[in-house]
């Protein structure tokens, strides 16, 4: 889609990885597993606002007229939300990749911890997908869309925060009935993005 | 039209709520209440803080159901209803928040330190987090109406945000304090605001439970006054 015709947005995405990450390299050294996991988290955040937002506010308005004539709006909803997930998923796993190679590797559970990531980088990049669609339709920039998701996003990230702490201690087990929670969470987004996004559409 | 409109100038609906809260500020103050440690007479608190917070889920509910209907009509009126109604909501939000606050700093405060050092302990605490989320999304919800120009795409991208936040809002912040420690009353997984088993007596009770719908219906009435108000205006406008 947009990332494919667009390639310089594709690699702005992945040096906003890069650089943010490098950044914290130098503020700070080996930081403890509590600080790591609440700073990755925070620059998952910052990377779906940024990854995500794109897909709906740099499409210009004559290229969304074409995909409303050839494209039914749950059609459209979908294959957005399913592209941008896949994207999100690329670059969590990118992101952890690095922040193992620069602020070391405090997780004891690698395989929980990688599984978590991937759980948050789906729900981050759904609830986005979804306000960027909105924000789009009011014609406003990025700004606006942190303040519509923040408040929505932060239930979720305070579950994803907890769940993952466990992946640091080796007393502590993942309870599965809350990463369940997660997903049904999830797909309770996929439902209301399809019911809604036909409303968004028609301008 | 006119079946729905009637119900703004009823006023037995008006009147209850004046009796019901007159009731719940004579019985409320003066009634007997079980005296608990640490609570002992704050406990009275309980027939307005509490209410507040179910006043204001009460009118947000009410607001998205608004919502949905506008989006099954596109009648213009159902958006100034769930926006008025939404507005009544926030202030219930802010009422809530503020007698909580004096609550906390009878019952939960070290006395020894200022209750400023307190305060981002008391704020940590995860149904105070769901409060101050909730009014958050809908001051967001208000700033994304007020950014649009257009009368009816206004109307539709609030009416759908609306429903999303609330559809991701409600379901959180009635699951996170069931996983989260928490100083404020009613854990183990019981109704995540209030003990209704050991702190609430019967004869707190029959003040509780009016109290809740004298606050709710005081709120209504507010949200139809703005509502006729601004259909007025929407008239003159248009006229």
């Amino acid at each position: 889609m947009l990332e494919l015709r667009q390639q310089y947005s594709f690699y702005g995405i992945l040096l906003y990885i890069g650089a943010t990450i490098f950044v914290l390299f130098m503020a700070i050294d080996g930081p403890e597993s509590a600080v790591w996991n609440g700073l990755f988290w925070v620059i998952q955040l910052f990377i779906c606002i940024n990854a995500v937002a794109k897909s709906f506010l740099q499409e210009s308005r004559g290229r969304m007229l074409y995909f409303y004539s050839i494209a039914s709006p749950t059609a459209f909803v979908l294959s957005k939300l399913l592209f941008n997930s896949l994207l999100m998923i690329i670059m969590s796993l990118l992101s952890l990749l690095l922040f193992t190679m620069f602020l070391g590797n405090p997780i004891l559970k690698a395989g929980p911890f990688v599984g978590l990531v991937l759980l948050g980088g789906w729900s981050l990049s759904l609830v986005f997908s979804f306000l960027a669609a909105i924000a789009a339709k009011a014609q406003q920039n990025a700004a606006i869309m942190a303040v519509l998701g923040f408040p929505i996003i932060i239930p979720q990230l305070i579950l994803l925060m907890r769940l993952s702490g466990a992946a640091f201690s080796p007393l502590l087990s993942i309870p599965l009935s809350t990463v369940l929670m997660l997903v049904a969470l999830d797909a309770l987004i996929i439902l209301l993005a399809v019911i809604l996004f036909p409303f968004l559409w028609k301008d | 039209m006119t079946n729905e409109k009637n119900y703004m100038h009823k006023s037995w609906w008006k009147l209850l709520a004046v009796v019901l809260l007159t009731y719940t500020v004579i019985a409320g103050f003066l009634g007997p209440v079980p005296h608990l440690p640490l609570l002992q007479e704050t406990i009275r608190n309980l027939y307005f803080h509490v209410c507040m917070w179910f006043a204001m889920m009460i009118l947000f509910t009410v607001s998205v159901v608004n919502s949905i209907r506008y989006l099954r009509t596109f009648n213009l009126k159902y958006d100034i209803y769930a926006r008025q109604f939404a507005v009544v909501a926030i202030v219930f939000g802010i009422l809530g928040y503020s007698t909580g606050a004096i609550w906390a700093s009878y019952t939960w405060a070290d006395p020894n330190k200022p209750a400023a050092n307190a305060f981002s302990t008391i704020a940590r605490d995860p149904k105070l987090i769901g409060a101050a989320i909730a009014l958050l999304v809908y001051f967001a919800y208000l700033i994304l109406r007020d950014s649009v120009q257009d009368m009816d795409k206004k109307a539709r991208i609030s009416a759908v945000y609306n429903i999303f936040a609330y559809a991701i809002l409600f379901p959180s912040i009635w699951i996170l304090p069931r996983i989260l420690p928490s100083l404020h009353p009613g854990n183990d997984g019981e109704n995540p605001a209030l003990d209704v088993k050991n702190d609430i007596d019967s004869g707190m009770r029959l003040v509780f439970y009016p109290a809740v719908i004298g606050w709710t219906l005081l709120g209504v009435w507010i949200a139809t006054l703005k509502i006729r108000f601004n259909l007025l205006k929407e008239k003159k406008m248009s006229a």
